[in-house]
């Protein structure tokens, strides 16, 4: 620095040594930076006024400036860009959902590489495109928190950079594995039904490693009765496929095969299409149920008998008389009965009579009623079996037995976890400590790897390579749509392959094993191409069997039928699972999506309760919400819920639902309702759902059920359309209403002829929607398809009780009224008052109607808006400007269907909406769909009909310069539907699905809810028909 | 000058003289305030306080503090709001229809009822303010000029109506209130001395008591009267077509114009009575407001109740006679359903049975009667539109959205607010401003010669 000469200077004045500058140079500000006035050269001047006022303006100035600098958020960008990601575009891969042996095969839509949403494979000729609202809510699990992040040992977490670090930790599982094996004890793999051809390979590999081993297979949701009727009556341990489209008569005694009944999304596919109307077909199929509780099923019936679950063999030996007779059971004797059985008589061949039961005698005979109709080979194939219910109620009772003996020296849970979700869970639990080695792949600390030694947390299927054979000869292919989010997770099929001492990846694997399946070319080509399409098929889906006759010893069948089945006095219960949460046993059990699902028969949500009729209700003095405590068989369960009032239960009856109650479930799943597992009876060697003779006292607290809909009937409206099959033969028109409205000077007018409003230009496209109230089964898949679409929060069970549930479509659910006359709403004329029409029928028919936004062209909500927050589309669409929404909430009072949902509160980053995971988590928030704001709170939202698929299906078309192609968009909902109830579409485009539907084929079907009000909506209902 | 018949009672007893006038109202003025005051301002502050608390705590969290729900979107927020505006409309009637019909006792509670207008209308304004999600972004519902692009209000929709019709008469309320302060206020500055008369002289724009500055008062009153008056008929008008320009059934109705101006009137009479009977009492007026001032409001009291009345039966009657489903269950379920009968009957019984004991000239002129009816009339108007909005909307179209509503503490407390800050607006107003005018009572005192002439 010495030498540095260098000479540094401010200005010119300081160089030249202006004495001016010297003059004040010692001064912090030195004057001649200062604003003067103009013309002032006066040094000598203090600052003026005006510069003060100058530079007190340019201060706040600054200083709001800089404070109004938005944060800086650093973007990083690829270094090197994938070839297959676009920012921007999404990619579409298809895969294969399969948890707890449920099957679906889909296509995951991923952007910048995070899989957001999930929809039905159309090229899979089992679900056919259909999705159940667990399919579609299973992407959330993927970025559930309470996954684990690496391997576990002896509660601890073992932290890796890769799995490649395991080495070590495997080493001591085959070291305890190979003393286990040399010990002379058993090894048991713990599972349910694995459809993977390729994992049950592994499973092998593991077994000739350790010839110890053997696997036990069991179903939560159990098949075991099925199969083991199937092995008496056929000699083959199968579930065969069953063909409800084929089926002109449809006997169900309580199997619940539109909602959790094996495969129900095939079967509802199947089923919908009988039920579908239109000129070029006027038949449909009748649909009888036989049950205790009101199942979706069920409400999807022509004729329902409600009956107690000890009477339910009798009812299958009463059905057997009347058709075939010569039974020697004391059966009822009941007109539906009857009606059935001339019904399944003029059908043979074109019938179908299933049941739930998991006892093997009641499956035996309902096996005998099929074979004896000639069903076998027509809508039944046993030549195709599914491979959906594999596992066996005596495996896992076999295996809890050895436990508790201390025969079993290491066991291994893969997908299963039998500590919560079997009766004997608890049991199991103490005898799991006799076991020298417990592992288990579970991604959480769920009930039963808490209790193990080794959590080895295997991929969520959206993670990882796999293939299904939900069905033999059809298959199809998981492919991993991310990769695994932990770097500590494994596959299972891995784990298995290292500790067999095969090292191969488990890709390679699979590879290899398909290389003997996909022969006839060249294999990649052919792999590329299986994996593209999802689905594989060796045989031909209509490759039936020439018709089956079960071999039956009916006197068995008598015997055990009179011996079980007597007919209590007592309430019996009847444990049931549900629609949305299934077995709740694995992942979807902490699934805040399906908790907030309201169930599609009870509209309840985040709770398990005790249903009975109203009946009881009020001889028992027990109103809804009460909490009972429940004894069962005498014996004091420690189980206390409230009770719902539930119509159509039969009499005497309750039922509970299964997969509540979890401990360990985590943030959402835990201490949500109470669980009923160990109310499941075990009855020598199987398990038995009819939990035994209950009884209940109220035990003074009161719980309020969340329900979203709280009045259940129609109230007489014409909003539910609906006639029987036999007037829509004679009048297509059938039980259509027509309101006129009078005018002075003009007479009689429709309501469309009547209004003040000009019509809106829809010059291009107007998109509308057709709904078939036929065809909708209420299921609800399209709730959580929207939900997860267009992020709709989750806002938990208090503020659903304060009826402030977020989902832009709903089901209404109807039940019908015994009050009900043809009053259409003439309310002062009704002799019986208007409050018996609130009252539910004891067995009431019901109707479902999904409810969304109808798009008015009339829109009584945009009129209303002070600030043109809602405002219509040149294409028809009411669309809602989530920045100018001021929140006053007129637009929702003014929705006569009262779809508009407000934001009460802000649901995202807040820390009391921890349930709603898909806003409030860093993890969670990966499955928010970029193309759809997060609302903010004050701000009304609603259906916008998937605005953002319209609109990304219009450019795809302009870029290829062309009209967009019926089909090519669709709606969440409408593409999420398994039995094709919604259609999407342009009615400007003569040609399109929704024009033929609506102008054509169902044209006297079709109207729209509300048509008096004239606000013109863009969707119309098909009108409902019954078959009874 | 006008010209009183000798044979009419006295407006004001007492044998006041103009003297005694100033003296008796710029007394509470001047004095320290009395101890009944500083309670009722104490309690005041108190609830303003706790309700501050309740309305800062709506506007943090959001509206979901409320009770309301996907189908009820309103309840007590625009019940309270339409209440207040309600209130407001006895103050605009007294000073500018009254003064139009020359209506002289009008002239000792004009001012407290134009005071209680504004603070009503301020109250009612803060419910505008609140109910909305995003209060914040409020003035988006004024058609200002802005840098959005071409963003502009919805002309269409009634809430743009009440913007205009709201801030139209608030404006209108306060110059027409503050006009007719400055000469008592030159009166109060005239008599103060320091700070006081710094400040009166201030409030009181230079008034000299001169010829020209009465005769301009005279016509600016009677312009700003003019204005007023269609406001009368028009504010509440608006008000009401926020029910009746919708679809929902017991909303859409042509009955509720009229209906709801009577209503208003009605609701704004009695609350005028509750506050003056307090106030003639607290501040010993009772021979500015009189026995005949208060049988005068009673008569319009039970007049407007009796509209009241047969509009709620002309509604029923509709919805019998017009076959439309919803709106007949809509009433049907209104009176005799399960969840909201005692709403409508308490409505029923405040607004249209217990004013009709106004017909006895005894109840007409008992001071405990007039208040206590006083205050049931507007427990009956607040009902009125609470079944009004929340009961037509709890049970509309679709049975599947029906629900019910029941108030959180945050309803009640921000309901609380408007009352914190309207009696302490009040009591600041009773304490600082005059609260009769004095001007004007001293032109309808008797001369003493006119005295003379009755006897």
């Amino acid at each position: 620095m010495k030498d540095n000469n260098k000479k540094y200077w401010k200005g010119i004045e300081e160089l030249s040594n202006d004495p001016e500058f010297l003059k004040h140079a010692h001064n912090e500000f030195p004057e001649f930076l200062s604003v003067k006035e103009k013309g002032s050269n006066d040094a000598s001047d203090a600052p003026d006024r005006r510069d003060f006022l100058k530079l007190l303006g340019f201060s706040v100035a600054a200083v709001s400036l800089a404070a109004c600098e938005a944060p800086v958020k650093k973007v990083i960008p690829y270094v090197n860009k994938p070839d297959d990601v676009d920012p921007g575009i999404a990619n579409w891969y298809a895969s294969t959902y399969q948890e707890g042996g449920e099957y679906c095969s889909i296509l995951v839509k991923t952007r910048e590489g995070r899989p957001i949403k999930i929809e039905g494979n159309k090229l899979s000729p089992i679900t056919m495109g259909g999705t159940s609202a667990r399919v579609q809510a299973s992407v959330l699990s993927l970025y559930d928190t309470e996954r684990l992040e690496f391997f576990v040992e002896e509660g601890k977490a073992v932290k890796v950079k890769s799995v490649a670090e395991y080495a070590s930790l495997d080493k001591k599982i085959i070291d305890k594995l190979t003393a286990a094996q040399a010990s002379g004890k058993s090894i048991r793999i713990v599972s349910q039904s694995i459809l993977s051809p390729t994992t049950k390979k592994a499973i092998e590999e593991f077994k000739a490693k350790y010839p110890a081993t053997e696997h036990v297979v069991y179903d939560v949701l159990s098949a075991d009765g099925i199969l083991k009727a199937n092995e008496l009556s056929f000699g083959q341990r199968v579930i065969p496929s069953y063909n409800f489209s084929a089926a002109d008569v449809i006997v169900s005694f309580g199997a619940d095969f539109l909602g959790t009944w094996i495969s129900p999304i095939e079967y509802a596919k199947q089923y919908s299409k009988t039920r579908k109307l239109s000129a070029n077909k006027k038949t449909m199929s009748k649909h009888y149920q036989i049950e205790s509780n009101l199942s979706l099923t069920g409400c999807n019936a022509d004729t329902r008998l409600p009956i107690k679950p000890s009477e339910e063999g009798l009812y299958v030996a009463a059905l057997y008389n009347a058709l075939f007779g010569g039974l020697n059971v004391k059966t009822p004797s009941h007109e539906v009965i009857k009606k059935a059985a001339t019904d399944l008589s003029q059908a043979k061949g074109k019938s179908l009579v299933v049941s739930g039961s998991n006892d093997p005698y009641v499956q035996l005979l309902v096996n005998k009623i099929n074979s004896e109709l000639g069903n076998y080979g027509k809508t039944i194939d046993l030549s195709t079996p599914s491979y959906q219910k594999q596992g066996s109620d005596e495996a896992i009772l076999k295996f809890i037995n050895e436990a508790k003996s201390g025969q079993v020296g290491a066991v291994i849970f893969y997908g299963a976890n039998p500590v919560y979700d079997h009766p004997k869970g608890t049991e199991l639990k103490d005898a799991l400590k006799k076991i020298s080695l417990k592992i288990s792949f579970s991604d959480r600390m769920d009930e039963t790897s808490s209790e193990v030694d080794y959590v080895c947390p295997d991929l969520h299927f959206l993670e990882s390579w796999n293939d299904a054979e939900p069905k033999k000869g059809f298959f199809s292919l998981t492919q991993p749509t991310i990769t695994p989010i932990f770097k500590g997770n494994r596959a299972a099929q891995e784990s298995l392959l290292i500790w067999s001492g095969n090292n191969t990846d488990y890709y390679t694997y699979l590879v290899n094993n398909w290389k003997a399946r996909l022969t006839g070319g060249n294999f990649q080509e052919l792999w590329d191409k299986t994996l593209h399409g999802g689905v594989f098929q060796t045989q031909s889906s209509d490759a039936g069997e020439s018709g089956s006759v079960a071999n039956i010893n009916l006197s068995e069948v008598e015997e055990n039928i009179s011996r079980n089945y007597k007919s209590t006095s007592g309430i019996e219960l009847s444990l049931y699972y549900k629609v949305g949460l299934g077995s709740g046993s694995l992942s979807a059990g902490n699934n805040p999506w399906l908790h907030e699902l309201p169930d599609p028969v009870s509209k309840a949500t985040w709770d398990n309760y005790l249903a009975i009729p109203k009946k009881m209700a009020n001889e028992m003095d027990i109103s809804q919400g009460d909490v009972v405590a429940l004894t069962v068989d005498g014996k004091n369960t420690g189980i206390e819920v409230p009770v719902l009032i539930q119509p159509g239960q039969a009499n005497n009856t309750a039922s509970l639902a299964l997969g509540y109650g979890r401990t360990k479930a985590g943030k959402c799943g835990n201490e949500v309702g109470k669980n009923a597992y160990p109310l499941i009876k075990v009855k020598g060697n199987r398990l038995d759902l009819n939990a035994g003779v209950v009884t209940f006292a109220k035990t003074g607290e009161e719980n309020k059920i969340a329900q979203t809909q709280t009045h259940h009937t129609v109230m007489a409206r014409p909003i539910i359309q609906d006639a029987s099959l036999a007037e829509y033969q004679k009048d297509a028109g059938a039980g259509r209403y027509k309101p006129m409205i009078h005018t002075n000077l003009y007479g009689e007018k429709k309501p469309t002829e009547v209004t003040v409003w000009y019509e809106h230009e829809k010059p291009n496209h107007l998109w509308g929607m057709s709904i078939d109230l036929n065809s909708c089964i209420g299921c609800g898949a399209c709730v959580v398809a929207c939900q997860s679409e267009n992020n709709v929060p989750v806002v938990g069970k208090k503020e659903v009780l304060n009826r402030r549930e977020m989902h832009w479509i709903r089901i209404d659910r109807y039940y019908s009224s015994d009050a009900e006359t043809d009053i259409t709403g003439e309310y002062f004329e009704s002799e019986s008052g208007v409050k018996d029409l609130e009252i539910a029928a004891e067995n009431p028919t019901v109707t479902f109607q999904p409810m969304l936004c109808q798009q008015c062209n009339h829109a009584p909500c945009e009129s209303v808006c002070p600030v043109a927050a809602t405002t219509h589309s040149s294409e028809g669409l009411n669309q809602m400007t989530y920045n100018r929404c001021i929140g006053t909430r007129y637009c929702a009072n003014n929705c006569p269907y009262k779809v508009r949902r407000f934001n009460w509160f802000k649901y995202f980053e807040n820390e009391e909406f921890d349930k709603n995971v898909s806003m409030n988590n860093f993890l969670g928030r990966m499955v928010l769909n970029p193309d759809v704001t997060v609302r903010s709170r004050g701000v009304m939202e609603k259906c916008s009909f998937c605005v953002q698929r319209i609109q990304e299906g219009k450019l795809k078309a302009k870029m290829e310069k062309r009209r967009p192609v019926d089909g090519e968009i669709v709606t969440a909902c409408a593409s999420a539907c398994p039995t094709d109830a919604i259609i999407f579409g342009d009615r400007n485009d003569t040609d399109s699905r929704l024009h033929k539907d609506n102008a054509v084929e169902n044209a006297e079907r079709s109207y729209a809810v509300l048509e008096e009000l004239n606000v013109q909506p863009n969707i119309l209902y098909l009108t409902k028909i019954r078959n009874s | 000058m006008q010209v009183t018949s000798p044979v009419r009672p006295p407006l004001v007893t007492g044998g006041k003289t103009v003297s005694d006038v100033t003296q008796d109202i710029s007394r509470h003025v001047e004095n320290k305030p009395t101890k009944l005051w500083i309670i009722a301002f104490t309690l005041s502050l108190i609830t303003l306080a706790y309700g501050s608390y309740c309305l800062w705590t709506t506007w943090y969290e959001g509206i979901g503090m409320w009770g309301l729900n996907k189908t009820i979107g309103w309840a007590w927020d625009i019940t309270n709001f339409v209440w207040w505006v309600g209130i407001g409309h006895a103050g605009t009637l007294i000073s500018a229809i009254l003064l139009l019909f020359r209506q002289k006792w009008r002239t000792s509670i004009n001012r407290a009822a134009e005071a209680m207008t504004i603070f009503a209308v301020i109250c009612a304004a803060s419910f505008i303010v609140a109910h909305m999600g995003r209060p914040w972004l409020a003035y988006w519902a004024l058609p200002l000029p802005n840098a959005f692009g071409s963003l502009w209000v919805n002309f269409n929709s009634p809430l743009v109506w009440d913007v205009f019709a709201i801030s139209t008469y608030f404006t209108v309320s306060l110059v027409f209130w503050y006009i007719g302060l400055v000469p008592d206020f030159a009166t109060i500055r005239e008599r103060a001395t320091g700070v006081r008369r710094v400040v009166y002289g201030a409030l009181s724009l230079g008034w000299d008591g001169s010829a020209k500055a009465w005769q301009r008062y005279e016509a600016v009153s009677l312009v700003l009267a003019g204005c007023s008056t269609p406001l009368v008929l028009s504010v509440h008008t608006i008000v009401s077509m926020d029910f009746a320009t919708s679809v929902i059934p017991g909303w859409h109705a042509t009955i509720f114009p009229p209906y709801f101006v009577a209503g208003a009137i009605f609701s704004g009479f009695a609350m005028v009575l509750t506050l003056m009977l307090i106030t003639r009492v607290v501040f010993r007026l009772e021979d500015y407001i009189t026995v005949e001032h208060i049988e005068s409001m009673n008569k319009v009291i039970v007049l407007t109740g009796s509209i009241v009345g047969i509009a709620y039966l002309s509604e029923f009657f509709i919805a019998w006679y017009s076959h439309v489903p919803y709106e007949s269950y809509t009433f049907i379920n209104r009176a005799f359903g399960d969840d909201y009968w005692w709403a409508y009957w308490s409505m029923m019984t405040c607004n249209v049975i217990s004013p009709q004991l106004f017909w006895f000239r005894t109840v007409r002129r008992s001071i405990a009667w007039t208040f206590l009816l006083s205050i049931v009339v507007n427990i009956g108007m607040w009902f009125e539109r609470f079944v009004i909005i929340a009961t037509s909307l709890s049970r509309d179209f679709l049975p599947s959205s029906w629900a019910y509503f029941s108030p959180t503490l945050y309803d009640i407390g921000d309901y609380l607010f408007t009352f914190g800050l309207f009696f302490t607006l009040f009591l600041l107003f009773a304490k600082f401003f005059p609260v009769v005018n004095m001007a004007e009572v001293k032109a309808i005192i008797k001369s003493s010669s006119a005295k003379k002439n009755t006897k």
